[in-house]
This record gives structure tokens, C-alpha cells and sequence, in this order.
């Protein structure tokens, strides 16, 4: 078989761009030593040329943030109709809005922490004071604040107080138009890989967030030694096995392909809450889903290529049908 | 996300004194220096100003294409075919003799009086900081700095811990009766000061220059204190009226360390700087570098050498002034225009305009929405190494075109519109948010 000649697309605009370009660079390396033949390109007016110069034979959209993973560069390849590794446009826009994603996620009968996600206008239309005390009388305390798209935890934090409310929607204004804000469940904190190299999708070992700060933010996301890992998570087999189920729940119920990775909270009482879904997960030195396939026994580069070699025949088998 | 406890719950396997992995395996023998080197979300943020979408008014890169790269381009190209063999070999570790020549009429417009074995030539100004930093300061000593101060040398004198104490300025630049004040209180504390480090012509991020009238004051201030004073110059002949003011230097030889910088007159990728000290000092700032690096580059510094023997440099420092000088006007005519309810400094020179946000916005929190936007600056909080300057940034004008220097301003003013808009409207206060360690661009992002 020749070497499958891989395009994969990092940078972009978003707030993520820093993120994105690292992912790229870690995924091109893992497939160069899988025999792959891989091209990295930021997206810019000269990438659909390289995309189309007939030296591609599929793209790996490692984008993360606005038009990564909201739908709208997938939607560009299904167009000039090249094949590409993750999930579909319509999936991803689902899945990008965490607001709309709680959503689908309570259709299927997931549990989520309970929410309000609201844009900044209506806080200034109807004052902010009253709607904030109104969010804090039904939701309780704490609180999380996050932006409702975007992710790497940028703008999101935590609230103990009402006091800090206000300050903590300013933050989070900052990144985005929309903010989501969700009763804060104690617990334990995991991530778990959804892959799908075959027939069907199976889940990876869960893999136990502990940040030293108690806040997984960016920080604690990209500095090395700022975050303790166990993987697996050190939960009970059963509680292993049901974070697991609402993972390849939520990778069915969102129509997603080849990877994903569910973010939960497993509370007092061991029962898993979902509270997102990416659909372009961070692929870094410090991300979640290299460390989760290494716990399953796997080489992340053997993983890629099988994921590549997916794309490529379920292409082939859709042109013969 | 969501916070974690960690906790013992009924679904959690209790697996006592286990550890999990922490992706650094190194991570219990780094060196106490070390902490705080974490990633930092803002210095993330960077990394889209570099796309051509963004107008940088962040990085305070040199606008290169003003230099006449054919002429440079030829003359490397001899450096390498004629002195190949001494180019491209070790040499000094105090520097090229040549070179040290040279520096010696770059200097005289700042008065700067020197033989050149008081030189030693560094990797750019900021290796000369680090040496400085390293043979005087202990941990817990103390680096008396301006309030706002380079970032690049509050990041050295971080990574030697020592603590920095800011005095503040004015438009005249450091102010002699806060600094006084500042050394006695120290004094009384029993604080060891080795150094009052500062930018005294045209002045990052200030944009300031101290006046001809304070500089022998400040000069006898140190010595009444007996410390050492570091003065950095990287701007000094690019101001745009008048003559270059006399370098601290030429007031108290024994008492200053001058350094100085072919950085902004020149070109940073050649990385080549110096520092003109005192004998004992200089011998020892020598064994410093030798330690550290044996040598600076022999191809950058007889590239520089050959660049101001064999060009008009005087001639291509006033294109950069003009240039500068026009970028500058462009900035203050475009925050006049668009941006009335902020202060701002008039620069002399320089690169770089200090900005104060109207009702106490933080200019660190603001910077996500100016990237959305399409707009990049330094937060203040880069420039102090306390929790000061929330509410200023900095304005670089030196690298955008006039029209793009416009534009950026043009999305500035959105970009604090909506943010007074979301202030008022939550009542939040400004400086309530963590300040976490705010860096500024990397070198190689505008």
C-alpha cells in the first residue's frame, strides 16, 4: 500500500490557535513514524489549493475553537468532497455549543449538571443584578462559568461566592458572546476517548484529572507536571465501566466519527455527569486522548495510522456502493 | 470543565499513596528558580497575533525592510568568501577587538567614554542583563527597577530571584525623591540592593526619557547608596528631537554598567549587544560569558563590523528615526481621533506608546476580546513584577504601517467600548480577577 498522504490542518484564528499548532505538530510526527506521508498547513487563503492539488488523499482537521469544531471547515471539505478524519459538519454543531450539547445529552437520557446559558445582551436588557441572583437562587452555590463554545478552559472559572459572580462573567465574556453557567458537582474529574478504527466505537481507559491548583485551566492544562494523571481513573470497576457507557452514549447520540472525548464528573454517589463532548480533542504533549490510548496498551502513532486507514476504506467503500 | 475534589466517593477505587503520572518525570529536581515558569493562557493568545488578519501592536519588532538588505546581503556574502576561516571559527570571549572599535563611535552621541577593552560584546543587551543579573544578585537580594520596567529584564532578574522594588516616574522619567525615599526604606529594612536597573532614554514601555536635569541627580542618589546603576540603552539614538542626552555612564563611570544594543539600529537576528563596565567588573562579567556561551558569534559580530564599515549606519539610523517618527505621529493622531476617553504619553522616541484605559478597564481580562477583534497589545501587568498596571498596555508602533497602525487603533476603540459595556453592566470591579503571571509575546510575534 502506498503511504496515505495526509493533510493536516492546524492554527487558525481561534483563541486555541497556540493549542492547535502544538496538536498538529505532535499528531504529523506520530504519522510520519507510521509511514505516513503528512503535510501541515494553517488555514489561509492558500489552503483549499493544497487541498485540491491532487497530492492529498485526506485531511485531518486538528483545529480547535470556531470553524474547527464548529462545523464550518468540514463543511468546506464535504463541498470540493475530500475525505477527512472526525466527525461530520452537522455533529459538530451540535456538539460545539456546550448549551446545545447538555441538551442532547438530556434527550438520550444523560445526566448533566443542571445550567443556564445566557448571551451578554440579556443581562444588560434586564439588569444584570437580578439575573445573576436569579442564576445563584437555582442553581445554588458553586458555580462554573464558562464560555459556551471554545475550550482548553480559557474564560472558564470556578464560583464560591455571589460575590464572585459578576467578575467571573466579565472573564468569560471576554471569549465569547454566550455564557454557560452550570451547578458545580463534586467529584471526580475524567476524560474519557471514544475511538472507532473499525466496526464500531469503543471506549479507552478513563483517564482521572487532578490539577494541583483544583482548577484544570489552562495552566493546568499545558504545564507539564501542573496536573496529576490516573489512568485508569481510580474509580470502581463499575463506575469505570458507566463513565465509559455515557461516553460511547454520547459519541452515538451526537453522530460523531472516528474520536471523540467526553469530559464527566463522577459525583458522591458514583454516577457519571456529562459536561462536553469535543469532537477535535487537544492531541499535545500534556492532552488527554494521547495519554488515554498509551493506557489501553496502544502507540498513539499505530492508532492515528489505523484511524487514517479507516477514513480511506470507508471512502473506498461508499465510491463502490 | 468543573472542579474535581479528589475525594473519596462510593464509586472510587481507595488505591492509598498511589501516584498518578504527571508528564514530567523531572519534576521534584528542577531548581526552586524555576517556579512560575508555567503556561500562561495570555502568552497563548500571542500566537494568533502573528497571523496577517491581526494588527500587532504588541511586539516591539524592528521594521527591517527599511534596512537596504541587498547592500547587507552582499556584504555577508563577501564576510563569508574573504574571512570565511575567522568568521565562522571561535573567538574572544570578551568579543571581536574590531567590533569593540566600532562600538566605540556608536557610543559617542550618548557621551558614552570608553577604551575598548571596557567592552564586552554579549548575545543582544539582554545576555549582557542576564550576566550582570548573575555575578551580582543572590536570591532575595534586591533589583531596584522603574515602575513600569522592561519585561525582558524583570524575566532575568525573576529567574535569579531576586526581588524587584518598583519607583515610579513621571513624565520626566525616574522620579529622584521617590527613588530616595525607596533606598531608604530598604536601607532601614536591612534589604541588601545590588542594582537600580533602568531604561533612561525613550523608555519600554513608558515611552519616557529622564531629563537632562535628573540624570546627574539620580546619578548622585546611587552613589549616596552605594548601588550599582544598569543602565540599558537600546533606544538611545533613536529619539526624534534634539541630540541624544548624556548616558549615566559619562556622569560616574565606576558606578554604572552601560549597555548597549545593535538590536533596534540595526537588526535583532544578528543578536549582538555589549556592556561597558568598570575593570574588576568587567573581568568578571567576561568569565561570565565565557561559562556560558565561550564566545559571542564571530559571523554576527564581523557581519556588524563589516555593516558599519562599510555602510552610511549614521544615515540608516535616521531613516528608522523618520520612520519611527512618522508611526508615532500616525498613533497619537489615531488615539486623538478614536480613543478620546484614554491617557497616553507623547514618546520622544522609541517604539512604544504607555496607555491608560478609561474606568479602570484590565487590559489583561480585555485581551481576548481585542484578539477576537483582530488586535493584539501588551497588558501593563507584563511590565511590574507586582500586581500593578491593570489598567495600561502597551502600544507598539515601530513594525505596522501607518494604515494598519490606524486600523488596529480603530478596533482598539471597539474593543473597549464593549468592554466598558459589560463593566457597566455587571458593576464588576476591575483587578478582581486572579492575576496570574502575564508574559509578553515571544520574541518572534508581532
Amino acid at each position: 500500500m502506498l503511504a496515505p498522504r495526509v493533510l493536516i490542518l492546524a492554527g487558525g484564528l481561534s483563541h486555541e490557535r497556540d493549542v492547535s499548532l502544538r496538536s498538529g505538530r505532535r499528531v504529523a510526527d506520530a504519522l510520519r513514524d507510521a509511514g505516513c506521508e503528512v503535510t501541515v498547513s494553517d488555514v489561509d487563503a492558500q489552503v483549499l489549493e493544497t487541498v485540491l492539488s491532487g497530492r492529498v488523499d485526506l485531511v485531518w482537521p486538528l483545529l480547535h475553537g470556531a470553524s474547527g469544531e464548529d462545523g464550518a471547515v468540514r463543511d468546506v471539505l464535504e463541498l470540493v468532497d475530500i475525505p477527512y478524519l472526525g466527525s461530520v459538519p452537522a455533529a459538530c454543531r451540535l456538539s460545539w455549543d456546550k448549551s446545545v450539547a447538555k441538551g442532547v445529552v438530556q434527550a438520550a437520557g444523560l445526566r448533566t449538571p443542571d445550567f443556564v446559558a445566557l448571551p451578554h445582551g440579556i443581562f444588560r436588557e434586564l439588569g444584570a443584578p437580578r439575573v445573576l441572583t436569579a442564576m445563584v437562587e437555582r442553581l445554588g452555590l458553586p458555580l462554573v462559568v464558562k464560555p459556551a463554545r471554545g475550550g482548553s478552559g480559557l474564560g472558564a472559572s470556578a464560583v464560591r461566592t455571589a460575590e464572585g459572580l459578576p467578575q467571573a462573567m466579565v472573564d468569560c465574556f471576554a471569549y465569547g458572546d454566550v455564557a454557560l453557567v452550570e451547578k458545580h458537582i463534586a467529584g471526580v474529574e475524567v476524560a474519557v476517548t471514544v475511538i472507532d478504527t473499525g466496526d464500531s466505537p469503543f471506549a479507552l481507559p478513563p483517564v482521572e484529572i487532578v490539577p494541583d491548583s483544583g482548577l484544570y485551566d489552562y495552566d493546568a492544562r499545558y504545564t507539564a507536571g501542573a496536573t496529576e494523571f490516573f489512568s485508569p481513573a481510580r474509580l470502581t470497576d463499575a463506575a469505570l465501566e458507566s463513565v465509559k457507557a455515557v461516553a460511547l452514549a454520547a459519541h452515538h447520540a451526537f453522530g460523531l466519527r472516528h474520536l471523540s472525548r467526553t469530559d464527566l464528573i463522577v459525583d458522591a454517589d458514583g454516577e457519571p455527569w456529562f459536561l462536553e463532548v469535543n469532537v477535535a480533542p487537544g492531541m499535545t504533549e500534556t492532552s488527554l486522548v494521547p495519554m488515554a490510548i498509551e493506557a489501553a496498551g496502544l502507540r498513539p502513532a499505530a492508532v492515528y495510522r489505523q484511524l487514517i486507514e479507516k477514513v480511506l476504506s470507508d471512502r473506498t467503500s461508499v465510491a463502490q456502493a | 470543565m468543573q472542579t474535581g475534589d479528589g475525594g473519596v466517593t462510593p464509586g472510587r477505587t481507595p488505591r492509598t499513596g498511589e501516584s498518578g503520572s504527571r508528564l514530567d518525570h523531572w519534576l521534584d529536581s528542577y531548581a526552586a528558580r524555576t517556579r512560575g515558569m508555567t503556561a500562561s493562557e495570555i502568552r497563548a493568545l500571542f500566537a494568533v497575533a502573528s497571523r496577517p488578519e491581526v494588527v500587532s501592536l504588541a511586539g516591539g519588532m524592528p521594521y527591517l525592510h527599511a534596512l537596504p538588505l541587498d547592500v547587507v546581503g552582499r556584504s555577508l556574502a563577501k564576510l563569508v568568501a574573504e574571512h570565511g576561516a575567522v568568521a565562522l571559527q571561535y573567538g574572544s570571549g570578551q568579543g571581536d577587538p574590531g567590533l569593540r572599535e566600532r562600538i566605540l563611535d556608536v557610543m559617542a552621541p550618548n557621551r558614552v567614554v570608553a577604551h575598548p577593552d571596557d567592552i564586552v560584546v554579549t548575545t543582544g543587551s539582554q545576555q549582557a542583563l542576564d550576566l550582570v543579573t548573575r555575578i551580582f544578585v543572590d536570591p532575595g537580594d534586591v533589583v531596584v527597577a522603574e515602575a513600569p520596567s522592561y519585561v525582558g529584564a524583570l524575566g532575568v532578574f525573576r529567574s535569579y530571584q531576586a526581588d524587584v522594588v518598583h519607583v515610579p516616574m513621571d513624565a520626566d522619567g525616574l522620579q529622584p525623591e521617590a527613588l530616595t525615599e525607596t533606598l531608604t526604606e530598604l536601607k532601614r529594612a536591612g534589604r541588601r540592593v545590588k542594582l537600580l536597573y533602568t531604561v533612561p532614554n525613550h523608555h519600554n514601555p513608558a515611552g519616557v526619557s529622564l531629563s537632562a536635569a535628573r540624570r546627574p541627580e539620580i546619578v548622585r542618589i546611587a552613589q549616596r547608596f552605594n548601588v550599582l546603576i544598569l543602565e540599558d540603552d537600546p533606544y538611545g539614538l533613536l529619539g526624534f528631537d534634539g541630540d541624544p542626552l548624556p548616558a549615566l555612564h559619562s556622569l560616574n563611570p565606576d558606578g554604572v554598567i552601560y549597555l548597549g544594543s545593535f538590536s533596534k539600529t540595526f537588526a535583532p537576528g544578528f543578536r549582538v549587544g555589549w556592556a561597558v563596565a568598570p575593570h574588576a567588573i568587567r573581568e568578571k562579567l567576561v568569565l561570565a560569558s565565557e561559562a556560558s556561551i565561550l564566545c559571542p558569534s564571530s559571523f554576527s559580530q564581523l557581519a556588524v563590523s563589516s555593516y558599519l564599515a562599510d555602510h552610511d549606519w549614521k544615515h540608516q539610523v535616521g531613516v528608522f528615526r523618520d520612520l519611527y517618527r512618522d508611526r508615532r505621529n500616525a498613533t497619537l493622531s489615531a488615539l486623538d481621533d478614536m480613543l478620546p476617553s484614554a491617557q497616553w504619553n507623547v514618546p520622544n522616541g522609541g517604539f512604544y506608546v504607555w496607555l491608560k484605559l478609561p474606568g479602570g478597564l484590565d487590559a489583561k481580562a480585555m485581551l481576548p476580546r481585542a484578539v477576537t477583534q483582530r488586535v493584539a497589545y501588551v497588558p501593563g501587568t507584563a511590565f511590574y513584577a507586582d500586581d500593578q498596571g491593570r489598567d495600561h498596555l502597551r502600544l507598539s508602533y515601530c513594525y505596522p504601517t501607518q494604515d494598519r497602525i490606524r486600523e488596529g487603533i480603530r478596533r482598539l476603540a471597539a474593543v473597549i467600548d464593549a468592554e466598558l459595556e459589560i463593566q457597566s453592566t455587571f458593576g464588576a470591579h476591575p483587578g478582581q480577577s486572579p492575576n496570574r503571571r502575564v508574559y509578553a509575546p515571544s520574541p518572534d510575534l508581532t
